[in-house]
């Protein structure tokens, strides 16, 4: 069944309503909004949009960590996952929050608070890193620098 | 909130299965022990703190959503040009 949405960077689009994805406890903050839809921001982009279903205003921009790092490892209680339906890390979706200051190329992403999502039950949550390598600020351009680095 | 005071060694139960243990007391620092079931999750408050002013600080960004799109390409730019040095330092 298609449902209408009010975004933040489309307005007013039309989805499936399989795309939702319920956050029961919301997301650190908004704890109020538990549910969310994932949008592309643009063809090939690897920025995506984390939009709350019920405002339009409120929009995250979202990045799956393993697309500007190396060796990415999601770390989380087991907890984090049974609350999304899942047993193993490895059959998740993650993503990260971006945070864009004035001058976007200091773009951080927040690998503290992983956006956790169970693509078969679609259900998502925000979990809390219990790896002491991630922070809430990751700058973004500088992981790019070292995994290009790391490479060579 | 229920205040009780404990001595070293000796704990308190949060619900059936939620045991909080004094395991060490040294000047304005305590050291604490948690038994709790797998599901419960356990962390520092500090890291929900910063975790929830994070999350507010992104969407407070001043970053219009259709400069996102020239953000991408920028991101792209900078990855190929890394990868771009990253070859031509390999051949060197």
């Amino acid at each position: 069944m298609s449902v209408k949405v009010k975004t933040k960077p489309f307005g007013e689009i039309e989805i499936q309503d399989k795309q939702i994805v319920e956050f029961p406890e919301g997301i650190l903050g908004f704890e109020y909004i538990k549910k969310f839809i994932i949008m592309d921001s643009s063809e090939k982009s690897p920025f995506k949009w984390l939009q709350a279903f019920d405002e339009p205003d409120l929009a995250f921009v979202i990045i799956r960590p393993a697309d500007f790092m190396i060796e990415y490892e999601l770390v989380v209680a087991q907890g984090d996952l049974e609350a999304v339906g899942c047993a193993s890390a490895d059959d998740l979706l993650v993503f990260a929050i971006v945070t864009i200051p004035d001058n976007p190329s200091d773009m951080t992403a927040n690998l503290q608070g992983p956006i956790i999502i169970n693509p078969v039950t679609h259900i998502g949550r925000q979990a809390i890193s219990l790896s002491d390598r991630y922070r809430v600020r990751h700058r973004i351009l500088d992981e790019v620098k070292r995994a290009t680095e790391g490479r060579g | 909130m229920l205040v009780l005071a404990r001595k070293v060694n000796e704990s308190i139960m949060i619900g059936d299965d939620v045991e909080l243990i004094v395991i060490d007391i040294k000047g304005d620092q305590v050291k604490l022990g948690i038994k709790a079931p797998k599901k419960v999750t356990v962390h520092r408050k500090e890291i929900y703190d910063e975790i929830q002013q994070e999350n507010i600080a992104a969407v407070s960004s001043e970053f219009k959503p259709e400069a996102l799109r020239e953000l991408s390409d920028f991101f792209e730019r900078e990855k190929k040009e890394r990868d771009g040095n990253d070859t031509k330092g390999r051949k060197a």
